[in-house]
Parts: C-alpha cells; sequence; structure tokens
C-alpha cells in the first residue's frame, strides 16, 4: 500500500472532475469554431469560465487559461513588466520575496539578466514570512521605479502563509501592481480574488484535484498585460493556443469542489497534520518543526508539515521511506535530481546542513489517520538507517 | 542481497544492474552526481555526470523496473578525486583518477553509506570478475573479454571492498552486453564508450590543468634540458608535461640525431623537464609505495605479471616487498612510464594488489619491446 503524502507535488485528481474531463474528451470542436461543434466546445470552456470565477471571486473575464502555473507566472511576471515599463521606461524594478517557488524566481532572473530588470528579493524571517518593514522601505525607496510585486500566497515548501492584504496595501498606496502565485493556497485556504486585491494570481489545476496542464492567470481587466504566446489570440489575445475544453471543464469541477469543501477539509487535514508532526516530534525528539507552528489556515498551509530531521541526508531519508511505501518529498529544487539545499530554509536561516536534513510530508484530500500511523511506525528506524549514513557523508581528511 | 546498482547512464552500467536484478537480487540503481554543476562537467555523451546521463541511467532502472535515485557525492568527489589529481600533477606524477574514484567513491564513499542504509553490496559495469578461492577469499581477476578488462582500475581493492562488490559483466564480451542491451529495449545500447577523464570535458586534460594549476602557481615555469643537462629551451608549467610525452614540447633545436625527443623526467620544484631519445623511455625496474593487497600481501619475491596503465601491456616481472611498498623488476622493459601511475600485480589472470609507482630505474641499453600505449 502506497502512503502518500506528497500532495503539494500533485494531488489526486477528484473523481467528479475526471468524470467531467473525460466527458469531454470524446466530443469534437474548436471553441474557437464557428460551427455547433464548435459553440457546444465554447459553451464548456464558458460556463467552465464562470464557475472558475464564482468559486474564487473574479469575474469570468478575468480568468485566462494557461498551461499550468509556470506559464501563469510567466505571463504575468513578463507581461506585467513589459507593459508597465511601456507605459513608463523607469519602471524597472520589481519587488519579490526569497522564498518564491522556482516558476517565479526563474522568471526574474532571466528578466534581470536579459531585459535590464533589477530584481529585488526581500528577506522573510525565521518562519519563512515577509519581512513588511523591508517591503515598505524597498517600496517607498522609489515607487515609481517600480514595475510590480510578486509575493506567493503560501510557500510550497514550509506552507508560511504570506501577508498579502498588507502587500497589497503598500503597493496600492504607489499604484503597483501585484501579482500572487496561489497555486498551493486554492482549496487549503479561503481565497477570494477580488477582495484580496492583487491584481493577478496564478492558480493551477492539479495541486486542487484537477488535471495537470491546465491552470489559470486570474488578471483584473484594467491591468495591462503582453502576451507571450502570440498566435490566435483565443484567451483575451494576452494567451494564445487552442483552447484545451477537456482539462478546462475538468478543473472548472476540481476548483468549484476545492473551493466548497475548504473550510471543512482545512480542518481535518490540518488536525491530522498536527498529530502527523506531534507523534513524529515525539517518536524523533530532537527532530525540529519548520515553518510557521501556528496551525490556523491564516499561517500555514493546513496540509503541510515540514521537518528536519539533525544528522540525516534528506535523500536518505526520502529512499528509505520510499523503500516502506511511504511518498513525501525533500521539499527542494533538482538538478538533475541532485538535491540542492532549499532556498527557502536558507532564506528563513537555517544552514546547508539542516537545509538538507530536511522533509516536506504533505496531506490533501485523500490522506487518513493510517497514512500518519504507518509514517509514525516507519520514522524512527528510517532515521536511524539515515543518520548512520548521514555519519559518513562528509568529505575525508586528506 | 540489496544491491547498490550505480548506474552512469551508459549501457555497461545499466545491464549490470538488469543482470543483478534478474539473478533475484533487490536492486536499487543510483546514480552518483560528481559535479555541484552537472552542465559544468561533460556535454553529450561522452562520459559520465550530465544531466543527459542522468536521465539515461533513470530510464535504464525504470525499464529495468527498480528504484532509482540521484546521490550528490560531488564534495567528497572533489576533495578525493579532483584535488588528488591537481596535486599528483603538481607534483610531477601521473595519477589515474578512476582508480582513486574507484578506491574512494564507488567502492568506499558509495559503499559505506549502502551499507549503513541497508544495502549489502555494490554492483557497477566494470568488466572484471570476482571469484572465490580455495582459502575462501575473494579473488578479483581479469574480465572474460580482454579487450574491455577493467581490472586494473579496480587494483586497489581490498577483500573488505571486494565482500560488497558485484561485477555482473565479468564473463561477458563488450559486443554481447551490448546486443543483450538492445534486447532488453535499453536505449542507450548504442551510446559510445566513455574514454577520456569525466571532470575534463572538453578532453584537454593539459588545457585543464594550466587553467587550474596556473591559477594556484603562475610563476610554474622551468627550463626543458636533455640527458647530458644542457638546455634546450624553457616551458611555464611542467603539469603540462608527462613522462613519455613527444607532441607539444616546443623545443625550437631539433635533436643532432634528428629523430623525435620524449620527457624522460619531471621535477616538479625546480620545474626542469628533461627529454631524450625514445630509447632512454626504457624502463626495466619500479619502486611502488602505498601498495594495496587484494588478499594476503606476498611475503617474499613473487613471480608475476604487472599492468602500468588502464589497456597497457602486461609485462613479465618479479615483486619484491619491501618497507614501504614493493620492488619490481621488469623482465620485459616498458616504456613510457610516469611516477604515479598505478602498478597493478597479477599473478596469471589474478589481481593480487596494486601500488603506486614512486621511481623508476632506466634500462642500460635500448628496449627492443615497445609497450607504449596511447
Amino acid at each position: 500500500m502506497t502512503v502518500y503524502l506528497d500532495h503539494a507535488a500533485t494531488t489526486p485528481i477528484l473523481p467528479e472532475a475526471a468524470a467531467a474531463m473525460t466527458a469531454q474528451l470524446g466530443a469534437v470542436g474548436n471553441a474557437n469554431s464557428l460551427h455547433a461543434s464548435g459553440r457546444a466546445a465554447r459553451r464548456v470552456v464558458e460556463e467552465s469560465r464562470e464557475t472558475i470565477a464564482r468559486a474564487l471571486g473574479c469575474r469570468p473575464g478575468e480568468v485566462v487559461f494557461t498551461s499550468g502555473g509556470t506559464e501563469a507566472d510567466n505571463l504575468a511576471l513578463k507581461g506585467l513588466y513589459w507593459s508597465r515599463r511601456a507605459e513608463d521606461p523607469r519602471r524597472t524594478r520589481i519587488l519579490s520575496t526569497a522564498v518564491e517557488h522556482h516558476a517565479v524566481l526563474d522568471p526574474l532572473e532571466w528578466l534581470g539578466s536579459e531585459d535590464d530588470a533589477r530584481v529585488t528579493l526581500l528577506p522573510v524571517d525565521h518562519v519563512g514570512r515577509l519581512d513588511l518593514d523591508a517591503f515598505r522601505a524597498a517600496v517607498e525607496e522609489a515607487p515609481d521605479e517600480i514595475a510590480l510585486v510578486s509575493v506567493m500566497w503560501a510557500n510550497n515548501e514550509v506552507g508560511t502563509v504570506q501577508p498579502i492584504a498588507e502587500v497589497v496595501e503598500i503597493a496600492h498606496a504607489h499604484g503597483i501592481p501585484v501579482h500572487t502565485d496561489a497555486v498551493q493556497a486554492v482549496g487549503q485556504l479561503p481565497v477570494d480574488f477580488a477582495a484580496s486585491g492583487v491584481d493577478a494570481m496564478t492558480i493551477t489545476g492539479h495541486k486542487l484535484g484537477g488535471p495537470y496542464g491546465v491552470g489559470a492567470l486570474l488578471v483584473r481587466r484594467e491591468v495591462p498585460l503582453t502576451a507571450l504566446l502570440h498566435g490566435g489570440g483565443q484567451e483575451r489575445d494576452v494567451r494564445s493556443g487552442t483552447i484545451d475544453v477537456p482539462a478546462i471543464a475538468g478543473l472548472a469541477v476540481a476548483c468549484e469542489l476545492a473551493v466548497k469543501h475548504q473550510a471543512d477539509q482545512a480542518v481535518r487535514i490540518a488536525a491530522l497534520r498536527d498529530e502527523l508532526v506531534s507523534r513524529v516530534r515525539a517518536a524523533v525528539p530532537e527532530s525540529s518543526y519548520n515553518g510557521d507552528p501556528v496551525s490556523e489556515v491564516t499561517h500555514r498551509l493546513p496540509g503541510n508539515a515540514h521537518l528536519t530531521f539533525p544528522g540525516c541526508e534528506g535523500d536518505s531519508l526520502l529512499m528509505l521511506l520510499d523503500a516502506r511505501g511511504i511518498e513525501c518529498s525533500t521539499g527542494s529544487a533538482c538538478n538533475a535530481g541532485v538535491p540542492q539545499p532549499s532556498h527557502v530554509l536558507l532564506a528563513m536561516g537555517c544552514d546547508d546542513e539542516q537545509a538538507r536534513a530536511s522533509l516536506r510530508f504533505s496531506l490533501g484530500h485523500t490522506s487518513t489517520e493510517a497514512d500518519v500511523d504507518a509514517l509514525v511506525e516507519a520514522i524512527v528506524p528510517v532515521v536511524e538507517r539515515a543518520r548512520a549514513a548521514g555519519l559518513l557523508s562528509k568529505p575525508s581528511a586528506r | 542481497m540489496r544491491v547498490l546498482a550505480a548506474m552512469s547512464g551508459g549501457v555497461d552500467s545499466a545491464v549490470a544492474a538488469a543482470r543483478a536484478a534478474e539473478a533475484g537480487h533487490e536492486v536499487t540503481g543510483i546514480h552518483l552526481a560528481l559535479s555541484r554543476n552537472p552542465k559544468s562537467y561533460r556535454t553529450g555523451a561522452r562520459g559520465c555526470c550530465t544531466i543527459e546521463d542522468a536521465n539515461d541511467a533513470r530510464r535504464a532502472a525504470d525499464l529495468i523496473g527498480i528504484p532509482f535515485y540521484v546521490w550528490d557525492l560531488s564534495d567528497r568527489f572533489h576533495a578525493d578525486v579532483v584535488e588528488d589529481f591537481l596535486d599528483e600533477y603538481a607534483a610531477g606524477r601521473t595519477p589515474n583518477p578512476c582508480l582513486r574514484c574507484n578506491e574512494k567513491i564507488k567502492f568506499a564513499a558509495v559503499l559505506a553509506r549502502g551499507l549503513a542504509l541497508g544495502f549489502d553490496a555494490v554492483a557497477t559495469g566494470h568488466y572484471a570478475q570476482l571469484r572465490t578461492g580455495a582459502d575462501g577469499l575473494f579473488e578479483l581477476h581479469r574480465a572474460a573479454d580482454p579487450g574491455k578488462d577493467q581490472s586494473y582500475v579496480l587494483g586497489v581493492l581490498t577483500q573488505d571492498q571486494l565482500a560488497h562488490a558485484l561485477f555482473p559483466l565479468g564473463d561477458t564480451t563488450k559486443t554481447e552486453v551490448r546486443a543483450e542491451a538492445a534486447r532488453r529495449g535499453i536505449q542507450v545500447a548504442a551510446k559510445p564508450d566513455s574514454h577520456d577523464i569525466c571532470f575534463i570535458s572538453d578532453g584537454d586534460t593539459g588545457g585543464w590543468l594550466a587553467e587550474k594549476l596556473g591559477e594556484a602557481a603562475p610563476n610554474s615555469g622551468g627550463a626543458i634540458v636533455d640527458e647530458s643537462g644542457a638546455a634546450l629551451g624553457t616551458h611555464d608549467g611542467s603539469w603540462r608535461f608527462t613522462i613519455g610525452q613527444r607532441k607539444g614540447l616546443r623545443i625550437g633545436t631539433p635533436a643532432p640525431d634528428g629523430k623525435p625527443r620524449y620527457v624522460l623526467d619531471i621535477e616538479p620544484v625546480s620545474g626542469t623537464v628533461t627529454v631524450g631519445p625514445r630509447e632512454a623511455l626504457a624502463v626495466t625496474g619500479l619502486t611502488c609505495v602505498k601498495p594495496l593487497w587484494c588478499g594476503t600481501p606476498p611475503a617474499g619475491p613473487l613471480e608475476c605479471t604487472v599492468q602500468l596503465r588502464a589497456h597497457g601491456a602486461e609485462h613479465r616481472a618479479v615483486l619484491e616487498p619491501t618497507a614501504d611498498g614493493f620492488a619490481v623488476t621488469l623482465r620485459d622493459p616498458a616504456s613510457g612510464i610516469a611516477p604515479g601511475q598505478a602498478c597493478v600485480v597479477y599473478d596469471g589472470t589474478r589481481v593480487v594488489g596494486s601500488g603506486t609507482m614512486a621511481a623508476t630505474s632506466r634500462a642500460a641499453r635500448p628496449a627492443e619491446e615497445d609497450s607504449w600505449t596511447t
């Protein structure tokens, strides 16, 4: 039996979403065709758009479908940067945080190296939350030069919820648009696009019980956005490409259900997560809990448990758990499969060794008490073995 | 047994892993990441350590149906292999980093970590054979395919290491391994063999050494002299030379007899490089240090054969133990032998042990047989 504790990487598709998707897979019709089949496809897409808008508190016209979170992040960052700079050439600064996902960090690095953007990654505190004083100071230093601000809604590695309302307030005082990557947040936390005040928000299907390969950028109509993909102009002229009707149908159903059940699921999953953390820490007393220790959804993603096991290599732990059918993540970016110390943990003040000794367990809609039992049963022998191996990992004296 | 299969992304290690799994072992594939920045090492299919190679290894593991992970050994590899390689060259010696990698990484760091994690053995795609001798000790023998035999680069392994090693390809020819890979559907069946040093991406060892050592010691040039000590020219770094080297000496004046000249000796402290005729390269005696014995060390003189470089010829020899190693008298002179290289000692096909060549003594007269290979 597989114990799946990696819902933050991807979570199982909801049966309803799979059914909605497969229902469309057999249908023909390009949503941009003018005939009856095309109109039928278009109707599915537009109803899906309305469903998503209703679930997430935006207008249907504010939903731009993309191929997923990475594309939505790229569209938001590059599209906003180019438009805002075109309006005023002084706007070459971008403010973000040191703990963003690589789908944000890498486009920012690219804009910096290829397109003269001056990117400032603002620091976070020891739980991974943006330092608002530093953010405010960076904004007020030269607000006219800032093209945009991008701050994730909740961190994918340690689950820390960012102070989006304060970020919006500070940025909007100077008319600066705010993008947020809410890929981890939808379905886990209450998310309302309009109420949040953000100008652009990234969502993706496979993190909320929908299919892979589809996501959306929610973006306010009045925000200027330069296109990234040029072609047929299918999505508001800022995103081209034949519309993926089945995927969008699946995304809409998943989105609706994830939001509908969010409050109940958050309570259930957070309780399970708290139990996982307390039982693992009782079994391995020297382990430590990373991120915000406050369980409430205002502070931390309910499904996220991120722990450091001193003296162990995260990849040894992962391998040993995998051999026992327990699946989790080192929560870090991989370079050719080579685990790098997590930039998130380093930004939170962990040293290289702590960062490498960490595992992320993430729970979701299919998680049960039995999953926690299985992990608690396995963790002691696994940690003992990994620690024995970890002591050997230092370069020998020469 | 629970077996760790070291998978480089090449055909040999993929077939070795497949055979270990087929033999009933519980096999886990691992790819060793030896560079912190994989792109900085090789590109294409020329060696190990590229992202592409890691992906090839992963695909092969998927096909075999075994778990697969990448292990980051970059710190260990840098400290134990790359820096050692540089130090040895800086000291005027010519090391073989593949032996060092087997001794310190594959059958030390990886094996130790594997044992700690609950594995029993490390399997590799090396062409060599393991047997159990009459005395119950593990014996390392040359591979069935003499053209691919890699027992030389494993000549540093001890009983403890051999007890936890598996070489599933030792009884097979390379041709058969390629055919088997194709039959198994392993995509890398036709991938070319790796030859050069894996951490030197373009294969230009001289240029790489010049860059690395040139930074550390920018004024390490010296004189190029002939056997009588007469100056023939200068150079800007002794690491550019290896004993037996003919090309790239950049000596303006030709030898009086018009024959090509070869590097005979490198003196790292003064930086003096001695050159001379090919005949002067012939070596009849060696002293070796840092001995490593596969089994029981020889107690007295031993009639044996020795191999002095990877894929080099075998030389009939007599070994005599010394206080810190052993001395070797060659019955067939060898040429182009450089201190720092490994001397692997064989009794028939069996590896007796190895040592690092510290000094050579030369023949009084020209050698008749030439074992110089490039």
